[in-house]
């Protein structure tokens, strides 16, 4: 890879931590706090088996981890730029950690990210991917491009395949190519596309935007339909809810377009209940 | 669930793939290229893990094009072949092995058409035709029964259709759209997807 040496990660970095009594201590420093892209890995011999994942105790019984996890995001691009709409909910298992998480991630004015998956590893990658997009533009003078951010994001978490990184986020920018949307997560996959949508609640925001969605929609109604389709999902998707935020990516950088609670939008649009 | 196919014949080899991009039960998008171009010769279509494929073709890609330039002369389909088994094998027996399995097509005037067909296990084999996948399993039997090794290119295209058409008929998973690439004398060309509306007119017509 050519931006191994630009960014400081290889492919050695993988390996697992050597177990030494006269190193015990060594093996003990994170090295991330010095390179952001050097996570520790598990001490084991194969750090992407199974065993890696600490789920379980020495009974085989569940060890009660459970990473943050349902979520509904979306993202279109259409004539007047990429919307992105999230809600901001965040689930432990049964538990409602949180109803007011920012799932839009500002990396900077004309790059935006959504999360979905582990809430940690989404914003800690994210932050990682900010601080290489901002080298980008102090090196070369210019705003690193949308395709190049997302392969920066994806390469990382490529490195990391296995090891139980979990991450889906789109990531949204105006640049020379104009407007753009990529699809990222930690299985690798990096794809380009006009519609997405990623979480547990996508697949009832998938069928009001398809429903909804035309290349010329005007503004107005394109922030609708994604209010409506995060709305939609918020209703039927136990994992999904609080409030929803809906973001436009112009020319002249991105903007917040709304933030509004999923139940104030229900009475909204029924005002006699349903 | 993702499917490729191709075949060769003296004049040119031809390669087929599917355009979806599926996660879990959801169609994430359908206009996804699978084929890539490796040198003016040489094609290749990657099917496999999600990421695998695509940091694995990327790879073999830029590695082909570096040899070229450090060497001035670029690689035969068959030694870009050996180049791709050679890493796939050393990959398989490391703690990181790449899912992909492969078509690798290309062309020169001393062989004609050539195909390779190379799967995650590091296996490579010259084949007249081949497939990956469960539309592949489909396909397979219409390759064998209708292949020529002097077909046109016409033909040939044909040939693809009437696979695609097959796939459509009796696999579960909805392929709707494949994309097309030749390599010939001329070097690589891209044929019109073939979509069902491609199938629809072609049925009506005959």
């Amino acid at each position: 890879m050519a931006l191994e040496s630009l960014m400081g990660f290889k492919e050695t970095f993988v390996r697992p931590m050597v177990f030494d009594d006269s190193e015990l201590e060594d093996s003990y420093e994170v090295a991330n706090l010095s390179n952001p892209m050097m996570l520790a890995l598990p001490p084991l011999a194969n750090p992407r088996s199974a065993l890696a994942n600490f789920d379980k105790d020495q009974f085989g019984k569940d060890i009660k981890i459970k990473i943050a996890h349902g979520t509904t995001t979306l993202g279109f691009r259409f004539r007047g730029g990429v919307i992105l709409a999230v809600d901001s909910r965040a689930t432990g298992g049964m538990y409602i950690g949180s109803q007011n998480v920012k799932k839009v991630i500002e990396i900077n004015k004309f790059l935006l990210g959504t999360m979905a998956g582990g809430a940690a590893d989404c914003v800690y990658w994210d932050r990682v991917l900010a601080k290489q997009c901002r080298l980008h533009e102090l090196r070369n003078k210019e705003r690193i491009s949308t395709a190049a951010a997302s392969k920066i994001m994806s390469n990382m978490a490529y490195s990391y395949k296995g090891t139980g990184l979990s991450m889906g986020m789109m990531i949204a920018g105006y640049d020379a190519r104009g407007p753009e949307l990529y699809y990222v997560d930690s299985e690798g996959s990096r794809t380009k596309g006009e519609i997405f949508s990623v979480g547990s609640g996508s697949v009832y925001a998938y069928g009001v935007m398809d429903a909804g969605y035309s290349w010329d929609l005007k503004d107005e109604d394109a922030y609708e339909i994604a209010r409506r389709a995060i709305y939609t999902a918020t209703y039927r998707d136990a994992a999904s809810g609080g409030l929803i935020r809906v973001y436009h990516m112009k020319e002249t950088g991105w903007e917040c377009i709304s933030v509004e609670d999923c139940k104030d939008l229900h009475f909204a649009y029924y005002p006699d209940g349903k | 669930m993702e499917t490729i196919l191709g075949l060769r014949t003296d004049n040119f080899c031809i390669l087929a793939s599917d355009m979806t991009a599926a996660h879990s039960i959801i169609v994430m998008k359908s206009n996804e290229k699978k084929i890539y171009p490796v040198s003016d010769q040489i094609l290749m279509a990657a099917t496999g893990q999600q990421g695998d494929a695509h940091q694995f073709a990327e790879y073999i890609v830029k590695n082909v094009q570096l040899y070229k330039m450090r060497n001035g002369y670029g690689l035969s389909t068959a030694s870009a072949a050996h180049f791709i088994r050679q890493n796939l094998a050393e990959y398989l027996r490391s703690q990181t092995p790449y899912n992909v399995n492969l078509l690798l097509g290309g062309f020169e005037e001393k062989t004609g058409g050539q195909l390779y067909y190379m799967d995650y296990l590091a296996s490579s084999h010259e084949v007249k035709y081949g497939s990956h996948g469960y539309g592949g399993v489909i396909a397979l039997s219409i390759l064998e029964r209708y292949w020529r090794p002097d077909m046109t290119e016409a033909e040939a295209y044909d040939i693809m259709i009437k696979c695609v058409e097959e796939i459509q008929r009796r696999l579960i998973i909805n392929l709707p759209n494949f994309h097309i690439q030749i390599v010939d004398k001329n070097g690589i060309r891209v044929l019109p997807d073939i979509t069902t509306a491609t199938v629809l007119s072609k049925k009506s017509q005959a």
